[in-house]
């Protein structure tokens, strides 16, 4: 499983938990000039052109030299794009990855499914449709459960790609219980943050009872799952 | 299983092909502004799932679930879209619908549309013949028939 995200009512996201997050990194040393072609994109340095072992378009500058990149920057304030167009600075170890998430991104991804939530019951070619409860795609599994009272839960989890037709034939009793499970989280919700006075309703769910139960959950699911299959 | 419609997008998002089988609702807009809404939703949905993805992706979004119906994508190189709605009972004989229809796209798509001289690529497909191939390829297979009155 990869993470939790439960959103309220009104499409914001009141609480995300990341679990067992795997990153893709690759590090590489470079000698001048540089054959990738970068560009700046949403305030991050991203490989524009030239796929090559194992970097792939799309993917962010995180490192250079060991220095952790923040944004446009590197920790010690020096511009990326600068550092490489300079060719004293070769040769240069660049390390890249997926982009993390930040937070303002999980928002804004929070709030988008929402809205997709919605345009997907208006789409349907049946009477009386929900919104989307699962979408399937190469690499992650997200299933979705909307509460009586508005609220979503999502969780999502992974997809082994070699064995995607034997997945879906066991998936059935697999899927089962991940509906158990975002009921289960449901009942935690209600348990160690509705009960809670100092809770208020609709804001971001800062509660450490609710963590450690959520975790506890999570990891009692992982296991069953990979017990049962 | 039943099928209820296709839409075929291209990468601009022109609707170039429409059809419905076994609709059962309308979604209360005009056709063309329910096909940019469909474009717009599937639009969004492949950056959510670019952006969700915990690794690189090859094909991204395979289907979307809800409780009536389920929706099935599949994408060409070319960035032509194929989007098929059918139910959710899905028998474990039936086929993978995302294969189906990379067979639609192969095996008529290329055959009648590509081919055919008088189609142009970026405007709606008006052939007669793919209509034709489409409509027999479709109600002949076995999921067509199976439809479960709920």
């Amino acid at each position: 499983m990869y993470g939790i995200y439960i959103i309220n009512r009104a499409g914001g996201l009141i609480y995300q938990y990341d679990h067992n997050m795997s990153r893709v990194e690759v590090e590489k040393t470079f000698s001048y000039p540089l054959e990738l072609v970068l560009k700046i994109f949403d305030e991050k340095v991203v490989v524009d052109f030239g796929q090559r072992d194992g970097i792939k378009v799309g993917h962010t500058v995180l490192a250079i030299n060991g220095i952790a990149a923040v944004g446009r920057q590197l920790e010690d304030g020096r511009d990326i794009q600068e550092l490489i167009e300079t060719e004293e600075n070769y040769p240069i170890a660049i390390k890249f990855g997926r982009p993390k998430l930040t937070t303002n991104e999980k928002i804004m991804l929070a709030g988008m499914f929402h809205s997709l939530f919605a345009i997907a019951s208006q789409l349907s070619p049946e009477a009386k449709s929900s919104g989307i409860q699962v979408i399937e795609t190469d690499t992650f599994k997200l299933h979705c459960s909307q509460t009586l009272t508005g609220w979503f839960l999502c969780v999502y989890t992974f997809v082994n790609i070699n064995n995607s037709i034997k997945f879906m034939v066991i998936a059935d009793p697999k899927h089962g219980s991940q509906d158990a499970l975002l009921k289960r989280l449901y009942e935690i919700y209600a348990d160690y943050a509705l009960k809670n006075p100092f809770y208020s309703i609709d804001m971001p769910i800062r509660c450490e009872l609710f963590d450690t139960s959520l975790q506890e959950c999570v990891e009692q699911a992982e296991r069953m799952s990979y017990g049962g299959v | 299983m039943t099928i209820f419609n296709l839409y075929i997008f291209d990468r601009n998002g022109t609707c170039l092909y429409y059809r419905e089988w076994n609709r059962t609702r309308q979604s209360g807009l005009a056709k063309e502004e329910e096909f940019k809404l469909m474009y717009g939703m599937l639009f969004s949905l492949k950056s959510f799932i670019t952006r969700m993805s915990p690794t690189d992706q090859k094909e991204g979004l395979l289907n979307l679930r809800t409780n009536q119906y389920k929706l099935h994508f599949y994408e060409t190189a070319t960035g032509l879209k194929f989007v098929m709605n059918t139910d959710i009972n899905e028998a474990a004989s039936a086929p993978n619908v995302t294969a189906l229809l990379h067979e639609i796209y192969q095996s008529i798509y290329v055959e009648f549309v590509v081919k055919n001289r008088l189609c142009a690529l970026d405007k709606p497909i008006e052939s007669e013949i793919f209509h034709r191939k489409l409509d027999d390829y479709i109600r002949g297979l076995p999921m067509f028939a199976t439809k479960t009155s709920s």
